[in-house]
């Protein structure tokens, strides 16, 4: 366990060094001047000279890559043209909570909502409740989530007035208000989501009904409910864990569509309004936050089976 | 998971049973309906459109629904029904271009790494793995943050980062299928390695690679439509969904049918797609037939 730990760590790293390189080289490609960006319209050939060499530009690349790397680990990552915030604080201390929060949210919205209806759907296979769960997959999962979004403003949010239709405000600072203001955002994000969480619920528990051991647990005479939740979903999870690290990409390409449509302040909408506003420094913090988000996610979901299948434990190569 | 059995009789056999085996099936004949009558759309969008697209008329701006125009206009007076039909034809091409282009790429890639082996394979896949960690969307908007706006850089935007799923997908079949014994037997034969790869590998590897690319087309559109919505594809007044959604919607309580019309025809594509997508999978790999 611990070598094979070791050996992911080690794999990670790897990628994480191409994550870099690559991010660096968009910094590179990116067009216009940094440092005509940075001095503004008004500045003299020196000023221009010294920021150009305090930048570590006149170095050759490697040597340049090498000090965005080292000042990137230690944090330093660099000033915004615009706001003159600290970009650091501004993508990992303001955005990235954001984006979590509403990723959570929508998970667990989507979990609540999506493992009874696959239960409900393979209990009673073939049923109207079969057909309009698997309706509701094929739908939810076509349906683009930035129109979904429009219109739940539209109606819950213009029409009814029951939920504010932008702006963000921390759950972990006001949990009532945080969630009232998340709840729309949640709801657009979790319901692509659902649909795949109860087709794979279905599915798996489909193929654990027919199993010996549910037979026997029955036949104990324990009660419908404990046979399914307790024996049945426990070889549910596997596949719901797979599924929810697969559908990674799916997840963050939602939260931005989701936090542009609803104004959220998180990590879509940093880099989104960055590429608008060619503020190309911001984009690759933004670009690096996701590639590192991606990567620790990925690496949690690998290790999670191996709590999940004891199988997969005992091999301690 | 190579499936020999579809591919392995011979061309002519193998399509129209791929062909009845897709009739065959109710969703699959859906969505190929639905799927058709957008390529219609898309082919004909000069006959059928009233309108050009982009004709700007402010005395009809943000009509609703009627003889004159059919779906209603938009906030310039542009014809809605008419940028839809011209909308269809960027949203096709985005998704099927966009996927070749990854599929070239990634393939090519694929191939290189499952072939080579050793260290050039290793290395190669490290760069991939890396590439990977970059989400679709965001690797998109990066490239149209560094190239411009425009239908062609949103194709190339989405065509590079679906190189990387595509080529890992490939290098695992080829992996399999280069160590089954019909391979191995070519190999001592004396087949030149280009003729084992065109005549035994890629046909054995080719109903995975069309059943991953036709699950992407609608992930290509999704996301060409959402650049354009987030104001990072195409360019004004090209009429794209993605775009007609995004002017739509500070508009949605005066003039519901902007976004509406874009957005339901988006949605209706997507499920076309996703239910060919999945007829053409069961169609192909009879093992992955859900009950």
């Amino acid at each position: 366990m611990g070598k094979k730990l070791l050996a992911a760590l080690g794999q990670t790293l790897l990628v994480l060094l191409v994550v870099s390189v690559v991010s660096f080289g968009f910094l590179k490609l990116a067009p216009g001047d940094p440092v005509a960006l940075m001095l503004g319209s008004d500045y003299s050939r020196e000023s221009y000279d010294k920021l150009y060499a305090d930048l570590g530009l006149d170095r050759p690349l490697p040597a340049q890559y090498l000090q965005w790397l080292g000042r990137f680990v230690q944090g330093d990552w660099g000033t915004s043209y615009v706001s003159h915030q600290d970009i650091f604080q501004q993508a990992v201390l303001q955005a990235l909570p954001v984006t979590l929060a509403l990723a959570a949210l929508s998970l667990a919205l989507a979990l609540a909502v999506g493992i009874p209806l696959g239960v409900l759907a393979a209990v009673r296979r073939n049923s109207w409740l079969d057909m309009a769960a698997s309706a509701v997959a094929v739908g939810g999962n076509a349906f683009p989530s930035f129109y979904l979004g429009v219109v739940l403003i539209w109606i819950f949010g213009v029409s009814l007035g029951w939920f504010p239709t932008m702006g963000f405000v921390a759950p972990w600072q006001d949990l009532g208000a945080g969630l009232w203001h998340l709840a729309l955002p949640a709801v657009t994000l979790g319901a692509w989501y659902v649909g795949l969480i109860a087709a794979v619920t279905r599915s798996s528990l489909l193929e654990v009904l027919e199993q010996p051991y549910m037979a026997a647990a029955r036949a104990r005479g324990e009660p419908g409910w404990r046979v399914i939740w307790v024996h049945g979903m426990r070889n549910v999870l596997m596949p719901l864990v797979t599924v929810i690290g697969l559908q990674l990409g799916g997840m963050l390409r939602g939260a931005v569509m989701t936090e542009v449509v609803f104004t959220l302040p998180g990590l879509g909408m940093m880099i989104t309004s960055a590429v608008q506003g060619r503020e190309y420094i911001v984009v690759q913090a933004g670009i690096m936050i996701t590639a590192l988000l991606f990567i620790v996610v990925n690496f949690l979901v690998d290790q999670t089976y191996a709590v999940l299948d004891p199988r997969l434990r005992q091999h301690g190569r | 998971m190579a499936a020999d059995s579809a591919f392995a009789a011979a061309p002519a056999g193998r399509l129209a049973r791929l062909g009845r085996q897709l009739l065959g099936q109710r969703k699959a004949v859906f969505g190929l309906a639905v799927v058709l009558a957008f390529v219609l759309a898309a082919l004909f969008a000069p006959w059928l459109a009233p309108y050009p697209p982009t004709e700007q008329n402010f005395a009809d701006a943000m009509q609703g629904p009627s003889a004159a125009h059919w779906l209603g206009t938009d906030s310039f007076g542009q014809d809605i029904y008419s940028r839809l039909l011209y909308g269809a034809r960027s949203a096709l091409w985005v998704g099927f271009a966009s996927v070749a282009l990854g599929l070239a790429g990634g393939v090519a890639l694929g191939l290189l790494a499952g072939l080579r082996g050793g260290r050039s394979e290793w290395a190669l896949m490290r760069v991939v793995d890396g590439l990977l960690a970059f989400p679709e969307l965001i690797m998109a908007m990066a490239f149209m943050a560094i190239f411009g706006l425009g239908l062609s850089n949103v194709v190339y935007a989405l065509g590079l980062s679906f190189v990387g799923p595509f080529a890992r997908m490939v290098r695992a079949d080829v992996l399999q299928v280069k160590s089954r014994p019909y391979v191995e037997a070519a190999r001592l034969m004396g087949v030149p390695e280009r003729d084992i790869v065109a005549r035994h590998i890629l046909p054995n590897i080719a109903s995975p690679i069309l059943i991953q690319a036709g699950m992407r087309v609608s992930i290509a559109i999704l996301l060409g439509s959402g650049l354009s919505f987030l104001g990072l594809g195409v360019v004004p007044p090209t009429p794209d969904w993605g775009l007609m959604i995004s002017e739509g919607r500070g508009f949605i309580t005066m003039a519901p049918w902007m976004s509406g019309v874009p957005g339901l025809a988006l949605a209706l594509l997507l499920v076309g797609l996703n239910l060919f997508a999945e007829g053409l999978r069961d169609a192909l790999d009879p093992r992955l037939r859900k009950d």
